[in-house]
């Protein structure tokens, strides 16, 4: 199935079967939160886990994409389907135009430019008349699923965004296991030897960064329905900076690992916060500790050592 | 009945547990409080534990303890995140029972929240946020703003400035919608008192660290009132830099939004001479200071501002609004609550008398102060000296002008 290994699809089925259990065990909205924040990490981690490009500026995307979704439900009452894939596109032809200036470098002056975006398409909704400037925009509503399902009910909600996640990381495990995934993993590796067996890297670049964008614009577009509102928050760099960090203690480069991620850091943040001023401080030691001690992240390490793929 | 060592073990264990779970299960009605505001980032000395602090002092005085209810208090750092704040909230009133949200400093989250507090008719009675939104077009029958607004702000720096012989301004804006909004509103009440704006010099926001070219500008312009229509790191900046300037003695320097917290980082080397507009001041009579010599045993490092005192003023009224009209129905709807909130009077020692308005805006007193000079203080934090006093009935916009929805309904 997808091209799942024998393990990945034990994996599969564990966390569908956790998806399903924990609405009843845990709060609905933060497992909400969790799922987006998950998909968000996925998309981040199809670019510099499986492409090698390190984005700095991944909360563009998924915060524009957020910003149009909310901006569209809330003036039009469009039914939430098409308001989540208008996230999908804003963050797919924000990530073209951006892409296209980006790719052209690598490494470390990739990460400027795309940070160099960001901070202007921050720059931007925090001017623009529509996004409502430091206040976002309030009172979105969920609206309607296909016309008939009502999301103001949380657990409606929770099982449309559990829909989304699963669909979207579907998504990036077929591009990744696509003989279009086996090039980007190539351009990785060696890019000089990809260019000489005749692939336009550049082009295969731009499509995964793309691809990676569209993710993270509907990632954006799901969690503005869930919480109503669109606001600086999702496009601040800071939120870029946290997504890196989830895909790093997750387990870069490995399927479930962004997935897993997201709980922890989406886990500490919600159950920290009532320490007070501890949260950024364990977030930031937890982070060192990944660093240093398990470089792989949470996947990564167990993976490696039941040797297998995750 | 044959008696087997192991129930008779049982059945002793359960004996000997049975006092401990009555007291328990003979409950007093209980509500439960949830303070909610920033504890680790630029708003943790304008909000954060003192808040805290300040809102479990209210249960002290309020004398929980001898009453027949029993008040919790929990708290979360919201970390300035809407999303965050989002999810904190809803958990709180779905899973946690929380009856009232208290503080949320930060006008997005505290807009993002007004619309979970009314889907679940819960109480959210606001101390941090600024934005006058809050009780206009984003108004909610739910809601209480207590200490301070942006118009509230900008009538007392605006008007009071003027009347005490600040009669020609200039600003230097935060070019987006909070520093815009700030100028506008100001601009407005500087020209109603009869005063008039020399210009403004509008800087690129978020990322302007060097004033000296727009401060240069303000001194040119020959005006009396330098106004900075800005917040946080960028007012404090901007105080520093002007001191360098000297530009503190050729003209008065007001600060449009800044708290007592701010003047103690800043130090009254620097900060002396500087405008500012807050509704409480711990120095300011008898009940000010006898309020902050019961809290400060538990906050010593950090003296209590208009924020904190509005969570005092708010727990304490609210608590009295819930014992007059039972605990049980105050549980049961946070709208009946919060109108047996207005219809009571508020009277408390940080902010004296005041009354709620129907949209929910709490008339407070506003007063303008100047920075003292080192020289005239004589204690720890004996910061402020009173210049203007705005009563609540003319400090806030007319309710007309709110445009709040529920008010026609």
């Amino acid at each position: 199935m997808f091209g799942f290994s024998r393990a990945q699809s034990i994996a599969f089925v564990l966390m569908v079967a956790l998806i399903a259990l924990c609405p009843f065990v845990l709060y609905p909205v933060f497992l909400m939160r969790v799922l987006t924040a998950a998909l968000f990490a996925c998309s981040f981690n199809l670019m510099i886990g499986y492409v090698g490009l390190l984005s700095f500026g991944q909360a563009a995307f998924f915060g524009m994409g957020s910003y149009v979704a909310a901006w569209t439900m809330k003036a039009w009452h469009v039914d939430a389907s098409i308001a989540i894939a208008v996230g999908g596109l804003t963050g797919a032809a924000l990530g073209l135009v951006l892409g296209f200036l980006a790719i052209r470098r690598s490494g470390i002056y990739f990460a400027m430019i795309t940070l160099a975006l960001a901070q202007m398409v921050y720059f931007f909704c925090l001017e623009a008349p529509f996004t409502g400037g430091e206040d976002g925009i309030q009172q979105v509503p969920r609206g309607h699923l296909f016309g008939f399902l009502d999301l103001s009910n949380d657990m409606t909600m929770y099982w449309v965004t559990a829909g989304v996640f699963l669909a979207g990381f579907l998504l990036v495990h077929r591009i990744i296991h696509s003989p279009f995934g086996q090039v980007l993993k190539g351009i990785r590796e060696n890019e000089p030897r990809a260019t000489s067996l005749g692939y336009r890297t550049d082009d295969y670049k731009l499509i995964a960064f793309v691809l990676s964008c569209t993710i993270a614009g509907i990632a954006g577009g799901t969690k503005a329905l869930v919480f109503g509102i669109a606001t600086l928050t999702d496009v601040h760099s800071s939120t870029s900076g946290e997504i890196v960090l989830t895909t790093l203690l997750g387990g870069l480069g490995t399927v479930f690992g962004p997935a897993v991620g997201a709980l922890v850091v989406t886990s500490m943040e919600n159950y920290l916060a009532q320490f007070g001023a501890w949260v950024t401080v364990t977030q930031g030691v937890i982070f060192m500790v990944c660093v240093l001690a398990f470089r792989r992240g949470i996947v990564g390490e167990i993976a490696s050592y039941l040797k297998i793929s995750l | 009945m044959l008696l087997s060592r192991r129930s008779a073990l049982t059945s002793a264990a359960v004996a000997a547990t049975l006092p401990l779970v009555r007291p328990a299960r003979a409950q007093k009605p209980k509500l439960k409080i949830g303070v909610l505001n920033d504890m680790s980032g630029p708003y943790a000395n304008t909000g954060g534990a003192t808040s805290v602090v300040c809102t479990k002092q209210a249960l002290e005085d309020f004398g929980v303890a001898t009453r027949d209810m029993d008040v919790e208090v929990i708290a979360a750092d919201h970390q300035n995140k809407p999303d965050l704040a989002v999810s904190i909230a809803r958990q709180w009133f779905d899973r946690d029972g929380v009856d009232m949200l208290l503080d949320v400093p930060t006008s997005s989250v505290a807009l993002a929240l007004q619309s979970v507090v009314r889907e679940k008719n819960k109480v959210f009675l606001n101390s941090g946020a600024a934005s006058s939104a809050l009780t206009g077009e984003q108004c909610s029958p739910n809601f209480v703003h207590w200490t301070y607004d942006t118009f509230m702000l900008a009538k007392s720096t605006g008007g009071a400035m003027v009347k005490a012989g600040g009669d020609s301004w200039y600003f230097v804006t935060a070019d987006y919608a909070f520093g815009k909004q700030l100028q506008g509103d100001t601009s407005t009440l500087v020209k109603a008192a009869g005063g008039k704006v020399l210009g403004a010099a509008q800087y690129p926001f978020p990322g302007t660290t060097d004033f000296s070219s727009f401060l240069v500008q303000a001194q040119a312009s020959g005006a009396k009132v330098l106004g900075l229509a800005n917040a946080g790191g960028d007012t404090v900046n901007c105080i520093k830099q002007a001191n360098e300037f000297g530009l503190n003695n050729s003209m008065k320097v007001a600060a449009l939004l800044m708290f007592i917290s701010d003047v103690h980082a800043l130090g009254l080397d620097v900060a002396h001479g500087l405008n500012l507009t807050e509704s409480f001041y711990w120095d300011m009579n008898e009940r000010t200071r006898a309020f902050t010599k019961r809290v400060l045993p538990k906050t010593p490092t950090n003296y209590p501002n208009m924020d904190h005192a509005g969570c005092y003023s708010a727990t304490l009224h609210y608590l009295k609004a819930c014992a007059d009209m039972g605990i049980a129905e105050a549980k049961k709807d946070g709208v009946a609550t919060v109108n047996r909130m207005k219809a009571m009077p508020v009277e408390d020692d940080c902010f004296g008398t005041s009354k709620i308005r129907e949209d929910g805006r709490n008339l407070v007193t506003s007063y303008l102060f100047e920075v003292k000079k080192p020289s005239e203080s004589k204690g720890p934090w004996d910061y402020y000296k009173l210049v203007a006093t705005t009563p609540g009935d003319e400090a806030f916009r007319p309710m007309a002008d709110g445009h709040c929805g529920f008010i026609k309904a």
